[in-house]
């Protein structure tokens, strides 16, 4: 058992107060489900009709188009947001003060706009189809956030192997390419992967715009009325897929920052997760 | 340019529907990440569990995916409410895992010590938690649980597609009306600044008196 602050280890009396305490939550949920699944069957959500079209091909293939359509896009802003994402953070990093203000106006900027003003923007202003209006929503956002990841990581290697790689005579280049940089990619990577499950998730905004990706494929069939309308079976069979996609990828960056931790390498760096956008100065990020 | 002057009151409205709609969200996610940070940091093993279970689903689940299901599907679950309740619970409910995991690493800051002094001095837990715990976990989660707050305002945003007021939502009329769109989009801009940057200036005059000096 892991010691907190909180309380001590429990004694026999108090564990067997908790072990009711427990017993009686627990009645809680299964209550809670209990009545869930009531209003569900109440209000026949589990009529055959409703669950028809999933069993038409045609409708499967949908669906499958549709996951691609999302996959698509994620890959696609992914790696943009990546690249951008390092172009911005050489730009916070340079030594011309011009290029610095520049980039540091941009990330900070787009962090603070709504994701989806940006893609709407594309969308109606710059009367761009569907997908590319996402794509370049995702990426100026995800690459902003990006760029302050990469600068953490980078100014997360210790002081001694900047200075040690100046003392042999290498130019700032070199010093990044070959000894921040590369150390700095191993405490970072946790917090990229995390950056990246975010984007994953933006990817169905696109159905606002009517990009047709997985959501849009649900809303199509929810909204057919010879299946009555199916919503909720359609969120019953999108959710679990959409968010398994997420906490895959999620479980991915824990076991990367696991790993990290125990390597003797990386043992002091730690690089904070993104956070979701930010103005104050105050917070854990550097 | 004119496209503010001549519609302030459309302007206002969403400007309006998305302050109301960041701060009920916001009561509402405080609410609940805390009590779900109290269930992770419990004792008792399945509070634990449902905490973990609220933040892991809720932390993977993509906003736009639980408004649709809030927003579109709650309805034909039986729940007739007016859209902006919806919206609120949909995005309280989303921001509250990241309040909650928040709260959480805010008490994973106190030092083991301090409550360990606490119980030696004889304090209950209630005291330990309220008068040593509490107060210093509150003061380093004053940053994050800002940007978490600053994150919930941006993503009200998604709220105007669901047909519920709020600023962005503010561009249709406008393009029907025929107004340039990159202007009627300026003011949208303008206005998302005007919230996050009064967000981010409230936690940071918060942290300048409460936060730990460091």
């Amino acid at each position: 058992m892991t010691t907190t602050a909180l309380y001590d280890i429990p004694g026999p009396r108090t564990r067997r107060r908790h072990l009711a305490y427990g017993l009686a939550s627990t009645a809680a949920i299964i209550g809670l489900v209990a009545w869930i699944v009531y209003r569900l069957v109440d209000t026949d959500q589990f009529e055959a009709v409703k669950w028809r079209p999933f069993q038409y091909e045609g409708i499967q293939e949908l669906l499958l188009e549709g996951l691609g359509n999302t996959l698509k896009a994620f890959a696609i802003a992914a790696g943009l947001a990546l690249a951008l994402g390092a172009v911005l953070a050489t730009g916070r990093l340079s030594d011309f003060r011009v290029v610095r203000w520049v980039s540091t106006l941009v990330v900070e900027f787009f962090r603070a706009m709504p994701v989806l003003v940006m893609i709407f923007f594309v969308f109606v202003a710059l009367e761009v189809k569907p997908l590319p209006a996402l794509v370049a929503g995702l990426t100026l956002y995800n690459g902003s956030v990006l760029a302050e990841v990469f600068r953490a990581g980078v100014n997360s290697v210790e002081r001694g192997q900047r200075e040690a790689a100046y003392s042999l005579g290498m130019r700032k280049t070199q010093v990044m390419t070959y000894i921040l940089v590369p150390q700095g990619v191993r405490a970072m990577l946790p917090a990229v992967i995390s950056q990246l499950v975010v984007t994953l998730k933006d990817t169905s905004l696109g159905f606002l715009i009517t990009y047709e990706e997985f959501l849009h494929a649900g809303k199509l069939i929810a909204s057919n009325l010879d299946y009555d309308l199916p919503f909720i079976p359609v969120v019953l069979v999108i959710s679990p897929i959409y968010i398994g996609m997420c906490m895959l990828l999620s479980w991915f960056a824990n076991w990367v920052a696991k790993r990290q931790r125990r390597s003797v390498k990386t043992e002091a760096v730690e690089v904070a997760r993104p956070e979701p956008g930010t103005l104050l100065p105050g917070g854990p990020q550097p | 340019m004119d496209v503010l002057t001549e519609n302030w009151s459309l302007y206002g409205d969403g400007l309006l529907g998305t302050v109301e709609l960041t701060g009920y969200a916001s009561l509402l996610a405080l609410g609940l990440g805390i009590l779900m940070a109290a269930f992770r940091v419990a004792p008792v093993g399945s509070l634990r569990v449902i905490g973990a279970t609220w933040v892991n689903v809720l932390r993977n689940t993509p906003l736009t995916l639980l408004f649709f299901a809030v927003l579109l599907g709650m309805p034909r679950f039986g729940v007739q409410l007016p859209f902006t309740t919806f919206a609120v619970l949909a995005l309280g409910c989303y921001t509250s895992a990241f309040i909650c995991e928040a709260v959480r690493s805010g008490i994973n800051t106190v030092p083991v010590g301090q409550g360990e002094a606490a119980r030696s001095l004889g304090m209950t837990f209630e005291q330990t938690l309220g008068t040593v715990v509490l107060p210093q976990a509150f003061r380093s989660v004053i940053p994050p649980i800002g940007s978490t707050l600053i994150a919930l305002a941006k993503n009200s945003a998604i709220a105007g597609s669901f047909s519920v007021t709020e600023l962005l939502g503010v561009y249709r009329p406008l393009n029907e009306l025929g107004y340039s769109i990159i202007w009627s989009f300026v003011w949208i801009a303008a206005g998302y600044l005007i919230v996050t940057l009064t967000i981010s200036l409230i936690f940071n005059l918060l942290e300048k008196y409460w936060g730990v000096a460091r």
